[in-house]
């Protein structure tokens, strides 16, 4: 793992002061590791500069090879494999086939996106979390920032960066 | 997100903090069971103790040990099973369409409502499986599987294989979007539990929230997540009862031949799911002391929801009576006929005064915010609500096109024994999600209380100005 990681935790009440922050912090040149909040900040992940999540793709992709498996599976099953006469209608007809397949497309969308996204997330039963601060699943917002990446500025440094852009607490933490 | 109304009620009282929340709802996971709720637990672990010996008793001996006879083929099962599954609806209406619609009331009520969806469809599934009297080989009856007799496959255009597909994939769907909920609220409860040294808390909430550490990037990721998780139950909600409701209109029965079938059981699914939601809270708030969180503006609306659904469930059994006259098919004719004046008018006239007067009464503001008044007719619609399946099956079958095999369904101890089975397992499974999970969704709420709180404060304020 990675050994001897250094970090400086700016500990924030409030998500408005939070956000002013983040902004603040960004433009004196510093680089946030991330940001840990007990509830999603709206907004947060603009101010940081993350680009917009690409799930719904793979959930658009999923769910079409839902619909594709199902329509598949019908017709070759009914049309071909072993076809059926029931009350005199066509072997694969389309329409009570749609049931079936829109099932398919929800559930393989669902259980592919929601997969997809704890594959992206590193989310396991069996992992515990870099904890930084407690309280963040508490009341408490957390701006990690990580001292290797910001070799320039001492901790000092951060720390007043920190203070000064609303930071109620300012805390070391040493993995 | 960001727009708050005035002119609305705060949604969280008495003046909660962010901390508050995680308090107030964390501690009953952490704390002893209350001897209210082991009383609770050991009726209900009573009722399914006998509803197992009456299951064993059908599994061993089959399903003759039912009161069908050979024109009633369908009863208390069929009519326990769409019972069940729309309980089930209203979980999903209120977590994923008022998500859709931005309706944030929803929050504190949503993970108690998503709970019951999962337990009563499991309570749902019971009957079909149950039917089939060999459980074991009916993953191969309804799974288009490979088997050895060609392989002969399962028949999809039949609406009671849609059914297998829909219930399966809404439970599924269900549980995957209401454990998405919970993973933030395990990390609040193992983060406490560090706190308080209580390592083996710690380790098991940490397991059951996958390691989540809050990050804003898996927030963003969530709540995308979440939104589409919405986006695809709303149609997954309506196509299930829908077809649920195809299992009856493709036949050519009368009184089940309808095509108005299919809105008409999804008002009713929501009507009474809704109902068994404020049975369920009513309690929950009292026994769990949520009063601050569950209000009554929480349960004022959700009883505007039931005037709502239940007014197009009367329309719907207005609208059916008249097109049987006014069709013309005397055997559409006589099936309502036999429904309002045949030997089961009791259970007609029982649904009619429970689902269509009943829920009128929520028009008057005082009985609407009443606890008493709204606990007592949410019974009352969920009794009707079963008369209602009641009604469509069994009258619809006990007198067929030969006056020569009419005849009355009586239940036996094994109908009733294993709809107190399901009961059993309902509540025992809805006591077990109360202690050990949060039943209030702790990081949906935290997004609100400051909005909540603010608007509390700025009116305080306001007032002083003017004092």
């Amino acid at each position: 793992m990675d050994a001897d990681k250094h970090f400086v935790t700016g500990v924030f009440d409030d998500e408005d002061v939070l956000l002013k922050a983040v902004k603040k912090v960004r433009d004196s040149g510093v680089k946030i590791h991330e940001v840990y909040s007990p509830f999603p900040v709206h907004g947060l992940d603009e101010v940081l500069g993350y680009k917009r999540t690409r799930l719904p793709i793979a959930a658009f992709l999923f769910g079409m090879t839902g619909t594709s498996l199902a329509l598949i599976m019908q017709i070759w099953m009914l049309g071909y494999d072993w076809p059926m006469i029931i009350g005199g209608k066509n072997f694969a007809s389309l329409p009570p086939f749609i049931p079936v397949t829109f099932e398919m497309t929800v559930l393989l969308g669902a259980l592919g996106m929601v997969a997809t996204f704890l594959i992206i997330s590193d989310m396991k039963p069996y992992k515990w979390p870099r904890q930084f601060d407690l309280r963040s699943t508490d009341d408490k917002h957390i701006m990690a920032i990580d001292l290797s990446h910001n070799g320039s500025k001492s901790k000092d440094e951060l720390s007043r960066i920190l203070k000064d852009s609303g930071a109620s607490e300012v805390n070391e933490k040493n993995f | 997100m960001q727009v708050t109304s005035v002119v609305r009620d705060p949604l969280v009282t008495g003046g909660k903090t962010v901390h508050d929340v995680s308090h107030d709802i964390s501690r009953q996971v952490e704390g002893k069971p209350t001897k209210l709720w082991w009383t609770a637990m050991a009726v209900s672990l009573a009722v399914l103790a006998y509803g197992f010996y009456c299951v064993c008793v059908l599994l061993w001996n089959g399903i003759g040990m039912w009161g069908l006879n050979k024109t009633v083929g369908w009863a208390w099962d069929i009519t326990n099973f769409v019972w069940w599954v729309g309980i089930g609806h209203a979980g999903t209406l209120i977590s994923a369409i008022l998500l859709l619609f931005r309706q944030r009331w929803r929050m504190s009520i949503n993970r108690a409502a998503e709970a019951m969806t999962i337990f009563a469809v499991i309570c749902a599934a019971t009957f079909p499986l149950m039917h089939m009297g060999r459980l074991w080989l009916g993953f191969y009856w309804a799974l288009p599987l490979p088997n050895a007799f060609g392989s002969l496959w399962v028949n999809f255009n039949s609406p009671l294989l849609w059914d297998v597909f829909a219930i399966s994939t809404y439970f599924t769907v269900s549980l995957v979007f209401w454990y998405m909920g919970l993973i933030p609220d395990f990390a609040v409860i193992r983060d406490r539990a560090v706190v308080q040294g209580n390592k083996v808390r710690a380790s098991v909430y940490n397991a059951l929230s996958f390691g989540w550490q809050g990050g804003a990037k898996t927030w963003m990721r969530y709540e995308s997540v979440a939104l589409i998780l919405a986006g695809l139950s709303t149609p997954l909600v309506l196509s299930v009862h829908t077809i649920v409701s195809m299992d009856f209109a493709t036949s050519v029965i009368p009184g089940w031949h309808t095509t108005i079938f299919p809105p008409y059981f999804v008002a009713g699914a929501i009507f009474s799911g809704f109902a068994m939601v404020l049975t369920l809270l009513l309690v929950t708030r009292k026994v769990f002391k949520l009063e601050d969180y569950i209000t009554i503006y929480h349960i004022e609306l959700m009883n505007i929801i039931i005037i709502v659904t239940g007014s197009i469930v009367g329309i719907a059994y207005i609208t059916e009576l008249f097109i049987s006259w006014y069709s013309g098919v005397e055997y559409e004719g006589y099936a309502f006929f036999n429904r309002v004046q045949g030997p089961y008018a009791w259970a007609y006239w029982s649904m009619m005064t429970c689902n269509v007067i009943s829920p009128q009464l929520f028009w008057v503001k005082k009985i609407r915010t009443s606890l008493v008044a709204t606990f007592v007719l949410s019974i009352v619609v969920n009794i009707g609500m079963w008369f209602e399946r009641f009604v469509i099956i069994v009258t619809s079958l006990h007198r067929d096109y030969i006056p020569s095999s009419w005849t009355m369904f009586h239940p036996t101890m094994y109908d009733i024994g294993e709809y107190l089975f399901t009961f059993g397992f309902f509540f025992t499974a809805f006591l077990l999600f109360a202690k050990f999970f949060p039943v209030i969704n702790m990081a949906e709420v935290k997004s609100i209380v400051k909005a909540t709180s603010e608007k509390v404060s700025h009116s305080d304020s306001h007032h002083d100005s003017h004092a």
